[in-house]
C-alpha cells in the first residue's frame, strides 16, 4: 500500500476490504474494515456518498458545493475541510487515491 | 435489566476447534470442543441470519481453524447474502488458491494470516507444526487474488525481538494492517504464561520499535499494538466492555461475550439451540451480570474511566484475583497490581519453562488459574 496524499485531483475511492453500507435494521451509514468500524456524521455521510472511485475531490467539493444552497461557505473553505476528512480516512486506510492506485478496486459506494 | 440493549456489532464465530497446530499461545479453552459437538450448516445459516436481523455489521469466522469446515464457503456466501462484512481469521496452512479464489468471489471481504514468527524454525517450533513457509505463500495469494490482508503477530519471550522483522514482512506481503497482540492469558496461554512474557525491557524496546514505525507507515500499513496487560497501568477495554459489542459463539453453540469467557465458573450461558440471540443479547443471565456499570465495585464504582475501560477483562480478574466480579489486576488501583507486575517480571526473569502444547484430550491437569500458580509451594 502507498499513502496517499489527497488533493483536488486525487480520486478518492474506498479500497477492497472497506464498505460503505446502510444499516437497514439500525438505519444508520458505517464504514465497514477489518476489526473496525465507523460511523461517520452527517456530514461526513454526505461527502463519503459522492466518493465512488470516478470523481475527483475537487469534483466532489463542487458538488458539494452546488448542494449548499443556503449560505454556502467560500469553496477553498468547503476544500479544506474535505481534503482534511478524506485524508484522515486514507491515514486509516480507508480510503485510497484510485488516480495513483489503479488496481485498487473502488467499492460502489451505498449499496 | 430489561430495557432492550444496543444490538452487538460483530458475530465471532469460532467454527471449530479442530487445528492442525498446537500453538501453546493458543487462547482456546483447555477442554478443547470436538467436532462431534459442533454446529451444523443449517443452524450456522440460522445464526448469520439472526445476526443479520438484530443489526450486527460484520462477521468474524474462526476457530480454532474455520477452514476445516467443509461449508465455511457456503456461511460466506450466506452472510454476504444477508448484508455482514465477513473475516476470515486463519493459520492459513489448509488453503490454496482454488478455495481463496472461490471464497473471495462468494464474497469474503478480507482474511487474516497468522505468523508464529519471522523465521520458520522458530515459527514451527511455537507452533509444533512445519507450517511456516506455507502461511507464506498462502498471504502472497490472498495479495494476488485482490484481497485484503492482515498479518497477525502474537508476541512474546520468544519472538518479542523480531517485531522490527514483523514490520518489514507485513510490508513486504503488502499488507494493509499488522495485528502485534502480546499474548492474553487464557486457556492454553494461561497455562504456559511463564514460557511467554516477555521483560519488561523487552517490552519497552518493542513499544518504541511500534511507535516508530506507526510515524514511517503512516498511511502504508495500519498497525495495531496491544500491550501485555501485566505490565499495563490500566486494563485494556476487553472486547468493549462485557456484553456490549460482541458476540461469540462456541463450536458447540454456546453464545459468550467473549472467547474466553467459559473459563469463569459458576456462569450459565445460553445455547442457540435453545434461545435466540436476540434473546439471548437482552435477557442472558450471564451477559447481564457484568453489563455496564452497575455491577462495579471499588475502585470502579467511583471512577471516571469506568465507562472507557469497563473495569477491564472479567477473564483476567477471574484468573488472577479468583473473583470475576472485581477489578481487573491489570489496573493500577487494584491492591494485586504489584503483586502481578511482580509475577510477570520474576517469571520473565526466569529460564522458559518447556512448552505444554495444545491438543485435544490431553488436558489432564485443568488448571485452577489461580493467583501464583506458578510459584513453589510454600
Ligand atoms: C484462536 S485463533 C483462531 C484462528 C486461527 N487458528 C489462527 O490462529 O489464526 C484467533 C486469533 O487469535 C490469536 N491468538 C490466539 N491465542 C492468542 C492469545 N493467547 N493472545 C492473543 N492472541 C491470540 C491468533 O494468532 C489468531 O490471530
Ligand atoms: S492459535 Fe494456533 S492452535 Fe490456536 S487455533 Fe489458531 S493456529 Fe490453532
Ligand atoms: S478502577 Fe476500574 S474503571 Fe477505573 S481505571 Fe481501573 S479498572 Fe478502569
Amino acid at each position: 500500500m502507498e499513502r496517499a496524499a489527497f488533493s483536488e485531483a486525487s480520486v478518492p475511492a474506498f479500497p477492497r476490504g472497506v464498505k460503505f453500507r446502510f444499516n437497514n435494521t439500525k438505519q444508520q451509514w458505517v464504514i465497514l474494515a477489518p476489526e473496525r468500524l465507523l460511523e461517520p456524521d452527517e456530514m461526513a455521510v454526505t461527502v463519503l456518498k459522492l466518493v465512488d472511485g470516478q470523481r475527483t475531490l475537487g469534483a466532489v467539493v463542487d458538488t458539494l458545493m452546488e448542494m449548499i444552497t443556503i449560505d454556502p461557505p467560500p469553496r477553498d473553505v468547503v476544500a479544506t475541510d474535505v481534503v482534511a476528512m478524506l485524508q484522515d480516512l486514507a491515514d486509516k486506510a480507508f480510503l485510497v487515491d484510485a488516480a495513483r492506485a489503479p488496481q485498487a478496486k473502488a467499492a460502489a459506494g451505498g449499496k | 435489566m430489561n430495557a432492550r440493549v444496543e444490538p452487538p456489532l460483530a458475530l465471532l464465530a469460532e467454527l471449530s476447534h479442530r487445528c492442525p497446530l498446537q500453538c501453546p499461545y493458543c487462547s482456546n479453552p483447555l477442554e478443547l470442543e470436538r467436532s462431534g459437538k459442533e454446529l451444523d450448516t443449517k443452524t450456522w445459516l440460522r445464526i448469520l441470519d439472526e445476526a443479520a436481523a438484530m443489526g450486527m455489521h460484520q462477521v468474524h469466522f474462526s476457530g480454532g481453524e474455520p477452514t476445516v469446515r467443509k461449508d465455511l464457503e457456503q456461511l460466506v456466501e450466506h452472510a454476504t447474502k444477508v448484508g455482514l462484512y465477513t473475516n476470515l481469521i486463519t493459520s492459513g496452512v489448509l488453503l490454496d488458491e482454488k478455495r481463496l479464489r472461490a471464497l473471495a468471489d462468494l464474497g469474503l471481504e478480507h482474511v487474516q494470516v497468522s505468523f508464529q514468527d519471522t523465521e520458520a524454525a522458530n515459527a514451527d517450533r511455537i507452533a509444533g507444526f512445519k507450517g511456516h513457509l506455507k502461511k507464506l505463500e498462502v498471504a502472497r495469494l490472498v495479495r494476488k487474488i485482490g484481497l485484503p490482508l492482515t498479518v497477525n503477530a502474537v508476541v512474546h519471550r520468544q519472538n518479542i525481538d523480531h517485531v522490527p522483522d514483523f514490520l518489514e514482512m507485513a510490508v513486504e506481503l503488502d499488507a494493509e494492517r499488522i495485528e502485534i497482540a502480546q499474548v492474553q492469558y487464557y486457556g492454553w496461554a494461561l497455562k504456559n504464561r511463564a514460557a511467554f512474557i516477555p521483560t519488561y525491557e523487552q517490552l519497552q524496546r518493542t513499544t518504541k520499535v511500534v511507535e516508530a514505525a506507526r510515524v514511517r507507515l503512516k498511511g502504508v500499513l495500519v498497525i495495531d499494538y496491544v500491550v501485555p496487560d501485566y505490565y499495563a497501568k490500566r486494563p485494556k477495554t476487553c472486547m468493549g466492555g462485557w456484553a456490549r459489542r460482541f458476540l461469540n459463539i462456541s463450536p458447540a453453540g454456546k453464545v459468550l461475550p467473549c472467547h474466553a469467557a467459559e473459563s469463569i465458573p459458576n456462569l450459565a450461558f445460553d445455547s442457540v439451540h435453545e434461545h435466540s440471540l436476540q434473546w439471548i443479547w437482552d435477557n442472558s443471565v450471564a451477559f447481564n451480570k457484568y453489563r455496564g456499570t452497575d455491577w462495579m465495585p471499588e475502585p470502579c464504582k467511583s471512577c471516571d474511566r469506568k465507562e472507557i475501560d469497563w473495569g477491564g477483562c472479567r477473564c483476567q480478574a477471574y484468573a488472577l484475583a479468583g473473583d470475576a466480579g472485581t477489578v481487573d489486576p491489570a489496573c493500577e488501583l487494584s491492591p494485586l497490581h504489584e503483586a502481578t507486575f511482580g509475577l510477570a517480571m520474576k517469571e520473565a526473569s526466569a529460564a522458559a519453562p518447556e512448552f505444554i502444547y495444545r491438543r485435544i484430550g490431553t488436558d489432564e491437569t485443568p488448571d485452577a488459574a489461580v493467583f501464583g500458580h506458578h510459584e513453589p509451594a510454600g
